[in-house]
């Protein structure tokens, strides 16, 4: 326990230079990939980012072999001449034979991702030069990063950065629409070279601290994960960043943690639980919010029709207030059990729309009489005027026969905003009576 | 005065395949031309070709007396609906901001001026109570509307528009014919792809039967007849003819 904390202080201290490079390449990274992942999602372009981040390989591997030694300036140019080598590659292949381009990528992928790793062999059997770090380009590991490796990699991110900024509008039709952009006189072509330029920046920037096999999943993940807060590109953009940062900073302090373990794997595995997270509980989106949503609906519901039962008994014995409402006499009108309507009519008493008047002459729960308060009989009013209105409406309106009205009229009475219900009311000239005969409150009563 | 479009010998091949094939076609300011034909005739490919948006194996496009690049720029374009992810994270406002970003060039972000531009347009097509709704949240016929108020944000004299009766209900349709109308009588043209026969000769002024070849093209009541019809449609054309020959009665008497 003594050595978590030692480690953790030691981390978060940022004190130890290699601890100070590894999270500074793994929030650069982090910056880079959300920025350029969230263009590659709305783009569906996934595919293509994870044939581009294999494609590489090779050129990595090139880049070494050039003068032996890492230098990251001969790597960044050999990934980024295999990338398009393959990105060419997969466009002749569909321009020239009946592949489609999805069996294309998934063939270009592989085998320029099988002669990068026999390079890479190749080139460590040799053992020469300074190849620190040359290994771990497969599963990523963010110590073996070096101060010029930082340096290359904060001048590709702030440039990707800075491009993105300038050019945003234009990479946002393109995005969106991209014959409109051509026909709108944007150089969509020079826009599409760049775009494929900075995400193989991208892709470099993470190949050392994430490895070649997940770069993929640092472009996508961060930004699935904002996608599902928001609907602006701009705020995805932003989210995706942060959420590509936290999970380098976090992931890179888990490996450090695990001494020597890849940081590769925790990242995405991060950023991978950030995007649950998300799914879980995104408030637009999120698949809990939407589950507790309809539960809520469906009780307000419940209690709704309870109430306008209460006032379509109370109107069945011509509004009397000498007539009692028992609960039992409530539950055989409703056709519930007497446990159900028991505990709506707590409800209700809590939310103080009705009372359980105790029975004077028993004191057995099912005989307390039922009574709406002011608040109660308002709601019910209304409820009941928004189901009538309805229900003529899809009569005169819509040409329903009198005896369907009311199934559709059931559901949409919970639905009906006061100033639709105004409306139907004046388009069907304040009518005072349903299809079946019986009186529509008018708004002034509904009030009352 | 010059043609607003014009276009010569224009020849479009997929594969080995002529989709058009010596297209001869001009037009002229303030109408509303309808382009019909059957399936795979190439109405598509046409306009794409028109925009510069396909290489042609030969022929030319002229757009005002122009060629070229900066020519297409004075054109608006209404692509089919189906053609972008409705998903995608912007709002109703941010798509007809696109209209925009042409005349604003590369360096320049749409300002204050241009967005209430977009509100305007928005208004024009009665969708300002939806400037904020993600696009995804909107019905067919309001989506159909956006476009339609990015195309006004373009400000050009000629539209181009694909399918926009594609999927609409008939509120929208009657709604979009509408505002094309207004657009016509402050003089600008509007070339439109068309499937709907039954309603073509209602709405048009101009028609253009297409199948690889321009059939016939001029004014809708001398273009829109049996003869043309069957010439453009071949053997495919069964029930439509009986629609259509009503439709010939009906304006006739």
């Amino acid at each position: 326990m003594e050595v978590f904390w030692d480690q953790t202080l030691r981390f978060f201290s940022f004190g130890d230079p290699i601890v100070r490079v590894a999270v500074a390449g793994c929030l650069l990274l982090g910056l880079a990939c959300g920025l350029m992942g969230s263009f590659i999602m709305v783009r569906r372009l996934s595919l293509f980012g994870d044939t581009l981040s294999h494609a590489v390989l090779p050129g990595v591997a090139m880049g070494f072999i050039w003068n032996l030694s890492k230098d990251p300036v001969a790597i960044l140019i050999g990934a980024v001449l295999a990338g398009y080598l393959g990105v060419m590659l997969v466009r002749w292949l569909t321009a020239t034979t009946r592949l489609k381009e999805d069996a294309a990528m998934g063939m270009v992928l592989a085998g320029f991702y099988g002669l990068g790793v026999c390079l890479l062999t190749f080139v460590q059997r040799q053992a020469v030069g300074d190849m620190a770090g040359l290994d771990k380009m497969l599963f990523g590991q963010a110590s073996a990063l070096t101060g010029t490796d930082i340096q290359v990699l904060a001048v590709v991110s702030g440039v990707a950065l800075a491009l993105v900024a300038v050019f945003y509008k234009e990479f946002l039709v393109i995005s969106f629409n991209e014959t409109f952009a051509r026909v709108s006189g944007i150089p969509v072509r020079w826009f599409n070279g760049l775009f494929f330029l900075l995400l193989s920046f991208a892709i470099v920037a993470s190949l050392q601290a994430v490895g070649v096999v997940l770069v993929s999943a640092m472009l996508i993940t961060p930004a699935a994960t904002a996608y599902m807060l928001t609907d602006r590109m701009h705020r995805l953009i932003g989210l995706a960043c942060v959420f590509g940062m936290l999970a380098g900073l976090i992931g890179c302090y888990l490996s450090f943690l695990g001494a020597g373990l890849p940081t590769g794997p925790f990242i995405v595995l991060v950023s991978s639980l950030g995007f649950i997270a998300a799914w879980f509980f995104s408030p637009r989106y999120g698949w809990v919010l939407e589950k507790l949503r309809r539960i809520s609906r469906r009780r307000r519901m419940a209690l709704e029709n309870t109430l306008a039962s209460i006032y379509r008994f109370r109107e069945g014995e011509g509004h009397a207030e000498t007539v009692a409402l028992s609960l039992l006499g409530l539950s055989r009108h409703r056709n519930e059990s007497l446990e159900e309507v028991e505990s709506r009519l707590k409800r209700l008493q809590a939310e103080g729309f009705a009372k359980l008047v105790p029975s004077p002459r028993t004191a057995a729960l099912e005989h307390c009489q039922v009574v709406l308060t002011a608040k109660g009989a308002r709601r019910a009013r209304t409820l009941i005027r928004n189901h009538r209105l309805w229900e003529l409406y899809l009569n005169r309106a819509a040409d329903y026969a009198d005896d369907h009205v009311h199934d559709d009229a059931e559901l949409m009475e919970h639905y009906l905003s006061e100033g639709l219900v105004d409306r139907l009311d004046q388009r069907l000239d304040y009518p005072r009576v349903d299809p079946h005969g019986r009186t529509i409150p008018s708004k002034e009563e509904a009030r009352q | 005065m010059k043609p607003v479009l014009e276009t010569h010998d224009l020849t479009v091949i997929y594969s080995r395949k002529p989709v058009l094939y010596g297209v001869d076609l001009t037009v002229h300011a303030g109408s509303i031309v309808g382009l019909l034909g059957p399936n795979g005739a190439g109405k598509s490919t046409f306009i794409k070709a028109c925009m510069g948006l396909i290489p042609l194996e030969s022929g030319w496009v002229e757009l005002f007396g122009q060629r070229g690049r900066k020519a297409i720029r004075r054109a608006g374009y209404v692509p089919q609906r189906e053609s972008v992810d409705w998903d995608f994270p912007v709002n109703a406002l941010d798509v007809v901001l696109m209209g925009r970003y042409g005349k604003l060039g590369l360096f320049r972000r749409p300002g204050k001026a241009d967005r209430e531009m977009a509100m305007d347009c928005l208004r024009m097509v009665n969708m300002e109570a939806y400037a904020d709704r993600q696009i995804a949240a909107l019905s067919g016929g309001q989506q159909q509307r956006i476009f339609l108020a990015r195309a006004l944000a373009q400000e050009t004299d000629l539209y181009f528009l694909d399918e926009p009766f594609v999927g609409v209900d008939a509120a929208t349709e009657a709604a979009i014919i509408t505002i094309l109308r207004k657009m016509r009588d402050q003089g600008k043209t509007l070339i439109v792809v068309h499937h709907d026969l039954t309603t073509a000769a209602q709405y048009f002024d101009q028609l253009v039967l297409l199948n690889m070849r321009v059939i016939a093209s001029g004014p809708t009541q001398e273009v829109f007849t049996e003869e043309n019809l069957h010439r453009a449609y071949g053997g495919r054309l069964t029930l439509l003819t009986q629609a259509a020959s009503e439709r010939i009665q009906q304006r006739s008497s």
